[in-house]
């Protein structure tokens, strides 16, 4: 997902929208995972699952020592809540109060293979239910959940969440892995996969965009 | 001539963070529940504001410590050197070295010597493991004056440090006049018949060996390594050029700490025979001090063993 990232930063200006043609070649400043020394606009390296949640734990935890007055986001994904750093994390959070800090867990219910099922096709997914929300809760933060598709939900669940925090804010977003490209949606083969160009063609008319004359 | 009796190395540290604390307020601790053996508690004591508890929970130690780097703090975080270097690993490698982030890693209890905790809190592979990360700086002070020089310097650079700290009372080696420099090996007795290279604590037995080889009419030269990363290659040439034949002591593995960066300079610079001494390729285990320095084959007297009988071999 690093290339979204990318995406954000170049829209935001921290580089040319140009550069994102660079991805996956050598000497691209947009590497594969996000490196603060190599990316500008990246505040803390990731990609290792659990560390970008507690490098951010502790700008949040920094932030307060220093007097400082801003939020610190964090984005996990739902397979990310696997590692036990996350709730080594969680814990500290909640002793030290922090309320300066939100972390957003892309909750799509599958991650990179996933655990079997009745098949080796149909895998299970990390949490099921409630199960993600009751855990943060239970490590002592205030949960939101929301659409992570729609924009107008994400901005009043922050809002929401930024007015009431009192404490970490964990932020359950509900999301379907590939969506909006029919042969993408809610398959875990998708995970890190390059489409062909017939099927870019395909994924982008799903998605009402400009082929840029890929077909 | 016996060494005089100095303080532990964790003590020296705890103190000198502390000192260091008053005048840099960029300093905090962050502590893996250790503190009261580690001797971060000093520095709580001191600066209980900027003391954090991160509780049993090591790899999220080390990522709090990176985080609070970028907002502009110092962070020293104080655990178990083999907590620290193999828990944590992973986050000493991506948010610390790779980043090049301002993070001081002080492992205690590195080394033979860890109270009776036997092989799970035995590290002494630690300086192979750091040594061979990218933009790690490794540091193994030998006696309590040059610790607080050492936590200085690293206060100083700005960049991820090991430092190798260690459990029991040490000797004192070096007295007011000595000044520590980062990446700088120092002579600590000259000598024409071999040149030993030793770090940390180790050296302090070392002399004591070489004291008692002297009495015996072999003349060591001894060189202190206290930073094994980067290593003082130079200094390292010249030393061996005194002798030509080249002996390593450490309180670690002869794979890959002292030894192995002393071989691999020599190899490449000024190809001497280079003997490796410490501990085998092994693990440890639970037990008094005298007696593991004894089996494992690091106390003054088999240092003083392996010294002769090499050179009676050569």
């Amino acid at each position: 997902s690093s290339i979204a990232l990318y995406a954000v930063l170049a829209m935001r200006g921290y580089f040319p929208v140009e550069e994102l043609d660079t991805f996956d070649a050598i000497d691209s400043r947009m590497q594969g995972h996000p490196d603060m020394s190599a990316t500008p606009g990246i505040d803390m390296s990731s990609g290792s699952l659990g560390l970008g949640f507690s490098g951010g734990l502790g700008i949040a935890l920094g932030a307060k020592a220093a007097g400082k007055d801003f939020r610190t986001y964090v984005m996990a994904g739902d397979g990310e809540c696997n590692e036990g750093i996350v709730w080594e994390g969680a814990h500290v959070a909640e002793r030290y109060g922090l309320d300066n800090i939100i972390v957003i867990v892309d909750h799509n219910k599958l991650q990179q293979f996933g655990w079997h099922g009745d098949s080796v096709e149909n895998r299970l997914p990390p949490y099921t239910g409630s199960q993600l929300v009751d855990r943060w809760s239970a490590f002592g933060w205030q949960t939101y959940e929301m659409d992570g598709h729609n924009i107008s939900d994400i901005l009043s669940t922050v809002e929401t969440a930024r007015a009431q925090q009192t404490g970490p804010v964990a932020i359950i977003a509900h999301t379907v892995k590939g969506k909006g490209v029919s042969y993408m949606e809610n398959n875990y083969l998708w995970h890190s996969r390059v489409p062909t160009p017939e099927e870019l063609a395909i994924a982008l008319r799903e998605l009402g965009e400009d082929d840029g004359g890929a077909s | 001539m016996t060494l005089p009796a100095g303080k532990p190395l964790r003590v020296a540290f705890g103190e000198a963070v502390a000192e260091l604390g008053n005048t840099d307020p960029r300093i905090v601790v962050l502590d893996g529940d250790l503190g009261s053996s580690t001797r971060a508690d000093i520095f709580e004591a001191a600066h209980p504001d900027r003391f954090f508890q991160m509780g049993i929970a090591e790899q999220n130690l080390l990522g709090v410590a990176a985080g609070m780097a970028t907002v502009g703090f110092i962070p020293f975080v104080s655990t178990f050197a083999c907590f620290a270097v193999a828990r944590a690993l992973d986050s000493v490698r991506v948010l610390i070295a790779q980043p090049r982030l301002n993070v001081k890693i002080t492992g205690g209890y590195a080394g033979l010597l860890a109270g009776m905790t036997g092989k799970t809190h035995l590290i002494f592979d630690d300086v192979a493991i750091m040594r061979a990360m990218a933009n790690m700086t490794v540091v193994a002070p030998a006696d309590e004056v040059e610790t607080r020089q050492a936590i200085r310097a690293m206060v100083d650079y700005d960049g991820p440090v090991y430092l190798r700290l260690t459990r029991p009372a040490t000797p004192i080696l070096f007295d007011d006049r000595y000044r520590f420099e980062l990446g700088k090996s120092t002579i600590v007795r000259e000598g024409g018949d071999v040149t030993v290279f030793s770090t940390g604590v180790h050296t302090t037995r070392v002399f004591e060996a070489a004291e008692i080889l002297a009495g015996e009419g072999i003349d060591v030269h001894l060189v202190h390594v206290p930073t094994i990363k980067p290593l003082d290659e130079d200094g390292i040439v010249e030393a061996a050029r005194r002798t030509d034949f080249v002996i390593t002591a450490e309180e670690h593995t002869i794979i890959g700490g002292l030894g192995g960066a002393v071989a691999e300079t020599l190899s490449d610079r000024y190809p001497v025979p280079v003997k490796r001494t410490g501990l085998a390729d092994t693990f440890g285990e639970s037990g008094p001090n005298d007696a593991l320095l004894e089996k494992y084959g690091i106390s003054v007297g088999k240092t003083a063993e392996a010294i002769r009988s090499y050179l009676a071999a050569r």
